[in-house]
């Protein structure tokens, strides 16, 4: 695999460039946010690389980290066939801050690809034209893949019945345990019962 | 004159005797129209129940009606995210009465294994559900089950839940490999 595309970016943009690795053949640049939307510009206008697709965009979350939100974009190039993994780490700690200029003037895709990381992760993009969520309702509150939202937590848009109205009960666990002449059932195994 | 195979009770007179609400049970056990309200994995199941091989029409089930005005059954099939739950109760909502609704696979009866934020644990949260068929996906004999219970609760008049139970049960073979890794 080639090391061109991280060469020509340090090349370019020698200090924006924080970190390179090439391991088991994935290019990956980690870049400072300031220069981002400079550099996926590059990266799609250099004639060399010509990286005319982005594959994929979202945001991961590691919560004892500052910068905690880390943005990741995959790219490709159908006339060059090369890929390449660019990544940027914005937000404080509490993530009171979490901004990234947009590519959306870069790639289309990335569109709904940053209403997604927006909706998922919470990373709000500047200029970007129409930043709402995508997979979750309006009246959802909260970004549910950053590592604060609780895992059980559900915002139902309907009312569930109650246990009178529907006269059974409605135990997350029913109708598949033991009750029902079934050995098996949904539980929550703690370690020490599994041993 | 070659007596009739069917017999009801007081045909030997030559007359039949039925209550009305047992006939007209008896009818809408045999002719129920579905609407098949399928999101996810589990319709491929229900593609080859409602197919040839399983072929729901054997029980007068096969008519899909695509709009719930029309159907007599729901069949649920798939998971249900918490921003489908209005869409599923609506078309509940629109369905005559006498309505049934069926609920194919786990995700359908409990959410099955997105315990999450995205996924309603069960539509019996938000509409009420007469017959749950367990497995992810349940096999075309499971539904095929499911229906026949379905059709059983009908002719009685139950509307209490029912549960397919499975045809053996999972644990019992999976206990004994255990036990038997254990004691070499
Ligand atoms: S029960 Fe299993 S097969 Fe059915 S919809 Fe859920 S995940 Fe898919």
């Amino acid at each position: 695999m080639s090391q061109l595309a991280l060469d020509r970016l340090k090349a370019t943009f020698g200090d924006a460039i924080l970190e390179t690795h090439s391991d088991f053949g994935d290019e990956t640049a980690v870049v400072r946010p300031e220069s981002w939307l400079a550099i996926c510009r590059f990266l799609r206008q250099d004639p060399a690389l010509q990286f005319d697709m982005m594959s994929d965009l979202c945001g991961v979350d590691y919560p004892d980290r500052v910068p905690r939100m880390e943005v990741v974009a995959h790219l490709y190039s159908l006339s060059r066939r090369h890929r390449i993994r660019v990544k940027t780490r914005i937000g404080d700690a509490e993530l009171g801050t979490c901004e990234l200029d947009s590519v959306t003037s870069v790639w289309r895709t990335a569109d709904w690809l940053e209403r997604e990381t927006y909706d998922m992760s919470g990373v709000l993009f500047r200029g970007h034209p129409d930043l709402r969520r995508i997979l979750m309702y309006p009246e959802f509150v909260g970004h549910p893949l950053r590592k604060d939202y609780p895992a059980q937590k559900a915002q139902p848009l309907l009312e569930y019945r109650t246990e009178e109205e529907a006269g059974l009960t409605l135990e997350k666990q029913a109708p598949f345990g033991p009750d029902e002449g079934m050995s098996f059932g949904r539980r929550t195994f703690t370690r020490s019962e599994e041993n | 004159m070659a007596k009739s195979q069917v017999t009801l009770e007081g045909s030997e007179a030559g007359f039949a005797t039925t209550r009305l609400d047992a006939l007209l049970n008896w009818a809408r056990k045999y002719s129920l129209f579905q609407y098949p309200f399928v999101t996810a994995c589990c319709g491929m199941e229900f593609m080859s129940v409602a197919g040839p091989r399983f072929d729901l029409s054997r029980f007068g089930a096969e008519a899909p009606r695509f709009s719930p005005r029309q159907a007599d059954l729901l069949w649920v099939v798939g998971t249900i995210s918490q921003r489908q739950a209005p869409a599923l109760r609506r078309i509940y909502e629109q369905m005559m009465e006498p309505k049934y609704v069926l609920a194919f696979g786990t995700c359908a009866s409990c959410g099955g294994f997105y315990d999450n934020y995205t996924t309603v644990p069960g539509i019996d949260k938000v509409i009420p559900c007469d017959v749950y068929v367990p497995g992810c996906p349940p096999r075309p004999e499971g539904a095929l089950d499911g229906l026949l219970l379905l059709q059983d609760k009908i002719q009685r008049g139950d509307r209490k839940p029912g549960i397919v139970k499975p045809r053996e049960d999972p644990l019992k073979d999976l206990v004994t490999l255990r036990k038997k890794e254990a004691t070499p």
